[in-house]
């Protein structure tokens, strides 16, 4: 087990990886009531063709499938583990992401317990056809759900808009038809092929003694088998590096209209360093540029063309990668013609200033203090960097580093009109 | 555990709770001023913290105020509204990080509060009233906010059930007030508004953090001034039962049907029975372990949500579900039967722990988070209580079987809201 310290935000680290592989993490907390534990796979709705393990052939499977085995996880011989880990005074849950599948609990007592379940369920799969079956309605429910929400289906819709051919654009728990042609023997291939020890991360956040807990995982995982794992083979179509389509428009049932601007990412083969410099550059530049202390936001909101819901944000993972702004507004078409000239005046050289930067970054340093309050921010984003071979810890040191010319060609080179899109959601007539 | 002991003391015009923890990396403060809901006011209160957190008298727009807070390592500012039983409460929120942790160590606790006070104190003035651009553009933005609840279907038929469910109650208003209201406020009027709120409301400020008590007493008690007040009562009657169930079918465009519930459980935070009736809930549809979720979820396959929440201080509880607009009356009547297993005492002893350790589990993983913390506490100011946090822990535990049957009798279906599609029952 080594120990990793992180002085300036005074917080300690223990890692180790079991001999089949398994990352384990183990973040103290002192004062914590509640002890946080995610089990990750790096398997997510994008891995939809792949060599299964042990065959040599590419497959493609039925979309929202990672998400669904999510659910069926859960589901064991004798019942539900939801059921088991209240018993143990602790609630858990899981999400399913473009890249990454996590399991999780909470608990402020009985945690031991609660993480050899935590391990246990998501190592001793349990599928069957019956039970698959059951689940299709909930999911079903869960999608319809997602087809009503307004602000869900701009964000699709603007990500279906940037790609072409990168699973991205689909839709993570897939549609009713896509679900309908998932059977057990489905679920089988992609657990096997992508829940294996050496392809996942355990990060346990809390009040604990790091000593107890790691042994506790080298005991779980010594009784258990596990071959040795090849690399995992996954496939992805070639993307051109322009936008799919300049535009879509969805009628829907809502009162206020919604736009959103995107802009197709550059550099989505990048890992480490490299990759956590750039995603950060490209945040820093969206901050100075859009941020409430900025003249554009000021100047939209004074208009009337942006409320309090504008938002924008910027997602890099392997293969791809975007950046979004807008939210409601009553002039879906202007605003997205003012966005986008604003972007493009940002490419000029000496748009930015020294102060600027400065006051950005410290907006930054600020917040990476206040999101490691939360064990959940420290669990999922750790997780996150990882698997993206980033540290998390990286964040500040690495944020001080940028300077006006990282922000300044960065913004020439990934501003470009064959790169933007625009999705808009209006009042059905 | 670890409770945070809460020190509160009497200033001029207010109450100050002091939670000293070194948990967080950050340092944070609540501005809370509480009210009776009425239609009079309510849309007053939901624009005035809109324009106090956008300028003041130093600064004076939206920029120069925020990219001050950018400067303080991204101090965030952000106000809110929530109604509380038949009260309504604005929060103004202020976090700052604790120099501690940073590279530059300039202290950074004061400059925090002096920007809140400034905010709250100072606000930007011109004649006799707001300054006018700034009311015009958060008058817009706050007429958006009241239309959105449409777009959110979730949302709007939670609100939905509330305004059949409480018509004629103060409870019934929107925590946003009122489109048609917000025409008439003006620049003048609204400053007339925010000197009575500040004469007139109750009023609190809690800092959480690795602070110094006196150091935030005496900083408080030179900031912060006001004269002395008796906090309006609300005198809530008593709600008459239903002669029929209330049944409220609304169609729109929507592909998944929103059921929601309305109950009076006619037992507040603060009455004896209050805990027994947290177990009830927790047992019912409070949880994924719950009657609702198994039953509605699970076993039939009807919904990807089903779940109770309580209101404490109105007395309510809800519940509410997605589900396929041709399963309305299944859905119905499995929720009725869950119902009615309450009330026999359809559930084992093992349920009940179960239900106890989940709900202990999640009262101590709010007491983690400080705006959490803040909120748990704020419960014994509206119901003028002094329930301390262990208090709430063992008494809940003390729950028997008897206890929740006597809840379950206690509680009444009001109101059955559903948000239908146009092409209902095909």
């Amino acid at each position: 087990m080594e120990k990793i310290t992180f002085d300036q935000v005074q917080e300690e680290l223990y890692h180790e990886k079991m001999s089949n592989g398994l990352n384990v993490y183990i973040l103290p907390k002192k004062g914590f009531n509640k002890t946080y534990a995610t089990f990750t796979t790096k398997y997510g709705s994008v891995d939809n063709t792949f060599v299964p393990l042990g065959k040599e052939e590419y497959v493609k499977v039925p979309d929202g499938i990672a998400h669904f085995l999510e659910h069926k996880l859960f589901e064991k011989e004798d019942g539900d583990v939801f059921q088991q880990f209240s018993r143990q005074g602790a609630s858990a849950n899981a999400f399913t992401s473009f890249t990454r599948t996590a399991y999780l609990f909470s608990s402020t007592s009985d945690v031991e317990k609660n993480l050899e379940t935590l391990i246990d369920f998501v190592q001793e799969p349990y599928f069957s056809e019956k039970t698959v079956e059951k689940e299709k309605g909930i999911i079903g429910q869960e999608i319809t759900m997602y087809d009503d929400n307004p602000d869900w289906r701009l964000y699709f819709g603007l990500i279906q808009n940037l790609y072409q051919n990168h699973p991205v654009k689909i839709d993570i728990a897939g549609t009713i038809e896509s679900i309908s042609h998932i059977t057990k023997d489905w679920l089988y291939e992609c657990y096997n092929t992508f829940y294996h020890p050496s392809n996942m991360l355990l990060f346990i956040v809390g009040p604990v003694d790091p000593e107890l807990f790691m042994n506790q995982v080298r005991e779980n995982q010594a009784k258990k088998e596990y071959k040795d794992m090849p690399e995992i083979k996954r496939q992805f179509a070639d993307e051109p590096r322009g936008a799919a389509e300049k535009k879509q428009v969805l009628q829907m049932n809502v009162q206020t209209s919604k736009c959103l601007v995107g802009i197709k990412a550059l550099h989505v083969d990048q890992t480490g360093n490299e990759m956590l410099k750039n995603e950060l550059t490209m945040n820093v530049f969206l901050d100075i540029l859009f941020g409430k202390s900025s003249e554009h936001y000021n100047q939209l909101y004074n208009e009337g063309l942006i409320d309090e819901t504008f938002a924008y944000d910027y997602t890099q993972e392997q293969g791809f990668g975007f950046a979004m702004i807008g939210g409601d507004t009553s002039e879906p078409d202007q605003l997205a013609e003012k966005l986008k000239k604003m972007l493009m005046d940002a490419t000029n050289s000496n748009t930015f200033s020294e102060e600027q930067l400065e006051r950005a970054k410290r907006k930054k340093i600020g917040a990476f203090l206040r999101a490691i309050n939360s064990p959940e921010y420290i669990a999922n984003q750790f997780t996150r960097y990882a698997f993206n071979e980033m540290n998390l810890f990286d964040v500040v040191p690495t944020l001080e580093k940028i300077t006006l010319g990282d922000v300044q060609s960065l913004a020439t080179e990934i501003i470009s009109e064959e790169r933007f899109s625009v999705c808009q959601v209006i009042p059905k007539k | 555990m670890d409770a945070a002991k809460e020190k509160i003391t009497e200033l001029q015009g207010f109450k100050l709770h002091v939670i000293e923890t070194e948990k967080y990396k950050t340092n944070t403060f609540v501005w809370k001023m509480k009210a009776p809901l009425t239609n009079d006011d309510v849309t007053k209160r939901a624009l005035l913290p809109q324009v106090l957190q956008s300028s003041s008298a130093k600064y004076t727009s939206t920029p120069a105020l925020r990219s001050y807070l950018d400067e303080l390592y991204g101090a965030t500012l952000f106000v809110d509204l929530a109604k509380k039983g038949e009260y309504h409460i604005m929060s103004f929120s202020l976090e700052i990080a604790n120099e501690k942790f940073l590279s530059d160590s300039t202290p950074l606790l004061k400059k925090g509060f002096e920007l809140l006070a400034e905010i709250l104190t100072n606000p930007n003035i011109s004649g006799n009233g707001f300054d006018q651009k700034t009311v015009e553009k958060e008058k817009r933005t706050l007429k958006s906010r009241i239309h959105s609840v449409f777009d959110d279907k979730m949302r709007y038929s939670n609100v939905r059930l509330l305004e059949e469910m409480c018509k004629g109650e103060p409870y019934a208003l929107q925590v946003n007030g009122v489109s048609a209201d917000v025409d008439e406020i003006t620049p003048e009027n609204l400053y007339e508004y925010f000197k009575r709120a500040f004469q007139e409301d109750e009023m609190d400020l809690y800092v959480i953090g690795d602070v110094n008590e006196a150091e935030v007493k005496k900083l408080a008690g030179e900031l912060l001034q006001f004269e002395g007040r008796t906090p309006k009562k609300v005198n809530t009657k008593g709600i008459t039962k239903r002669a029929e169930v209330n049944e409220i079918k609304e169609e729109q465009d929507v592909k998944q049907g929103k059921l929601n519930i309305g109950y009076r459980t006619n037992i507040v935070y603060g009455d004896p029975d209050y805990f027994d009736l947290q177990v009830f809930n927790g047992i019912f549809g409070g949880f994924s372990h719950s009657k609702l979720f198994i039953n509605v979820r699970e076993k039939a396959s009807l919904a990807y949500y089903a779940a109770s929440r309580l209101e404490s201080h109105k007395g309510l509880m809800m519940v509410m579900s997605g589900i396929d607009l041709k399963n309305y009356d299944q859905a119905v009547s499995i929720i009725h039967e869950q119902m009615e297993a309450m009330r026999n005492g359809d559930y084992t002893d093992e349920e009940i722990a179960q239900t106890k350790a989940v709900i202990q589990n999640q009262m101590l993983e709010t007491l983690d988070t400080p705006r959490g913390l803040q909120e748990v506490l704020y419960h014994n100011v509206i119901a003028k209580t002094a329930i301390n946090l262990e208090a709430w822990l063992t008494e809940m535990q003390k729950t028997t079987k008897e206890d929740i049957m006597a809840v379950a009798k206690k509680i009444d279906l009001d109101t059955i809201y559903f948000l239908t599609g146009t092409e209902a029952g095909d």
